[in-house]
């Protein structure tokens, strides 16, 4: 007997009620098509078309208002003799570099210390991330004013401790300029690492460390053999992503330093900032920009390998 | 707890704790006391003796009374909600639906197609600014909202479509099965099945954009050129110092109101707040 067959939503998707842009989007491919739409007009105009220009740009010696002409990679030749450049280049490592190993360090020992139960643990949970959602340039200009060397409030603590004797230009002081924007930006950065960290740790089970500690095991050898191992892969993903926020960092310097004195911070991006805005040599700024391209595929592929690691085992 | 003596709790737990907690608040408290404090108290020497750096003993508002009379910074914070508003709901829109159509259907290169928009989640701002510039000029949307309105969704999507995947897997696809058979089409088990439940997730995705789109400083600093245009943080950093004087003061007051409005939002929402920080970071 036939007539007992329960209806298939397809019979219904083609019943006659239904007008044809229903139809269509019944169907999966069109109904994803559609979703996407949005998305990839916008990604694509602002994104992918910007980067084409980008590349396009580098190529020509436009600047403001001029289009230009086919140069070809003069502007790479420039920067690669250019002596700012180079100290662009060598401030953006040692930034990232010295930043992400603070970061991690003391993220990771915040997180630690988070991780146990105490009161007004939620409270204090919450108030820590405040570096890492104010705006950063508001809460960088307050560091700015802790930095005056008239009337910074850090020489007068240091002072009082005995640890100074006379003023500390933080900011003003060639040897001394990367080393306060680090510290900035180590204390901006660290609540993402303590959270993020402190996110994994609470992933790992307990018992894993109980059944440790019953083996005899210490303190140090517990978070070496069992927490480490574990806390391994989100650790990754969080230093890949800050990395690159970090080798692209702008607003920080711009608003500390301006990538003074004598280009003593400057970084990729204040250097293109000077170059492709401030003198208006499109060109040039937008070379220097494509710099911190490498950098990104470079993390891009460790992602991605590491994903498709984790998804075959 | 820490397990063992007092004085092993004082020194592995309770100090650092303090230490970290301190040194992280410290500079909100240094920018609430220069707010208050007046110009006569402000402009003292660290090394004069009578310098009392943690509290004053003559409050004042005439600070902020400056910064909303005298400058445009009222104008700051409505063109920061406005566009901070839009670029959140362009991203949640597209994001809601990028990450149905990408975590729940079946088409020709959905892998390659998620993996790409992963990928534009990397990209950051200062590769694209110069060039993305020179765009803005020539479509005439240079020192419009508009300019901003559209940008930040460049990194806001991404990390919506992000986020939306990882709810939408979490929803057992019976869900909708149920209702096709019950005679709803695909479009609306979508809309009235699905995206109702991913509320929670909708609102972590907003939360985030917000705060995100509050804070970026970049593209804002080289879309925007007039005064009455610019927002919150450009604002502040370029109008409110005038040649090279730092009125502090002013700056400071700026900076604490300016960060009102995010700390108002992350305050109620924490939760949702620490949940797409850290699951944009799982993924």
């Amino acid at each position: 007997m036939t007539y007992t067959t329960v209806a298939s939503p397809s019979v219904y998707a083609g019943s006659p009620k239904r007008g044809p842009i229903t139809r269509l989007l019944e169907d999966e491919r069109w109904l994803a098509m559609t979703l996407l739409l949005p998305t990839v007009a916008l990604l694509g105009l602002f994104i992918a078309y910007p980067f084409i220009e980008g590349v396009r740009l580098a190529v020509t010696d436009a600047k403001v208002g001029i289009p230009g002409h086919f140069v070809g990679l003069q502007n790479f030749e420039k920067i690669w003799n250019d002596d700012i450049f180079h100290v662009a280049v060598w401030n953006t490592c040692v930034y990232t570099a010295v930043a992400t190993v603070f970061k991690l360090v003391l993220g990771l020992w915040l997180a630690l210390l988070l991780n146990h139960n105490f009161k007004g643990k939620a409270f204090t949970r919450a108030f820590i991330l405040l570096p890492f959602i104010i705006p950063t340039v508001l809460s960088t200009l307050a560091w700015k004013w802790m930095f005056d060397p008239t009337f910074s409030v850090i020489n007068w603590m240091l002072f009082r401790l005995g640890l100074i004797h006379s003023r500390i230009n933080w900011l003003g002081d060639p040897n001394l300029a990367l080393i306060s924007v680090i510290i900035v930006n180590v204390w901006r950065g660290l609540p993402f690492y303590a959270i993020s960290l402190l996110a994994g740790l609470q992933t790992i089970s307990p018992e894993l460390h109980e059944a440790a500690a019953i083996d005899g095991a210490r303190a140090w050898q517990r978070f070496r053999h069992v927490t480490w191992p574990l806390l391994l892969p989100v650790t990754l993903v969080i230093v890949l992503f800050s990395v690159i926020q970090t080798f692209a960092d702008f607003q920080l310097v711009y608003v500390l330093t301006g990538g003074g004195p004598a280009n003593a911070t400057q970084l990729f991006a204040t250097y293109a900032y000077q170059l492709g805005i401030g003198t208006g040599l499109l060109s040039e700024g937008a070379t220097i920009s494509l710099a911190v391209f490498p950098v990104l595929l470079l993390v891009v592929i460790v992602q991605l390998l590491y994903i498709r690691r984790v998804e075959t085992h | 707890m820490v397990e063992g003596a007092l004085w092993r709790r004082w020194v592995f737990f309770y100090i650092p704790l303090t230490a970290f907690v301190v040194s992280l608040l410290f500079p909100f408290y240094w920018m609430m006391v220069t707010t208050v404090r007046p110009d006569s108290e402000l402009y003292r020497p660290w090394n004069a003796p009578n310098y009392a750096p943690f509290w004053t003993t003559h409050p004042t508002l005439v600070h902020i009374r400056d910064l909303l009379t005298e400058t445009l910074f009222s104008t700051w914070m409505l063109n920061t909600m406005i566009i901070s508003i839009a670029a959140t709901a362009i991203s949640l829109f597209c994001g809601l639906l990028a990450g149905y159509a990408l975590s729940r259907l079946k088409f020709p290169f959905a892998g390659s197609l998620g993996t790409v928009i992963f990928i534009t989640y990397l990209v950051p701002q200062t590769l694209l600014f110069i060039p993305l510039a020179d765009i803005i000029r020539n479509f005439r949307l240079g020192d419009t909202p508009w300019a901003l309105i559209l940008t930040y969704p460049t990194f806001l999507i991404p990390f919506c479509t992000w986020l939306m995947m990882g709810y939408f897997k979490s929803i057992p696809k019976e869900l909708e099965e149920c209702a096709r058979i019950d005679g709803a089409t695909r479009w609306k088990a979508m809309v009235y099945i699905i995206f109702p439940i991913a509320v929670p997730g909708i609102l972590s995705a907003g939360i985030f954009a917000f705060t995100l789109s509050w804070n970026e400083f970049l593209y804002a600093l080289v879309f925007l050129s007039s005064p009455e245009q610019k927002t919150v943080p450009v604002g502040v950093t370029s109008e409110l110092i005038r040649g090279d004087v730092f009125y502090w003061g002013e700056l400071m007051a700026g900076a604490l109101l300016g960060s009102i409005p995010v700390a108002f939002v992350y305050s109620f929402f924490v939760e949702h707040y620490v949940a797409s920080l850290t699951g944009s970071v799982k993924g």
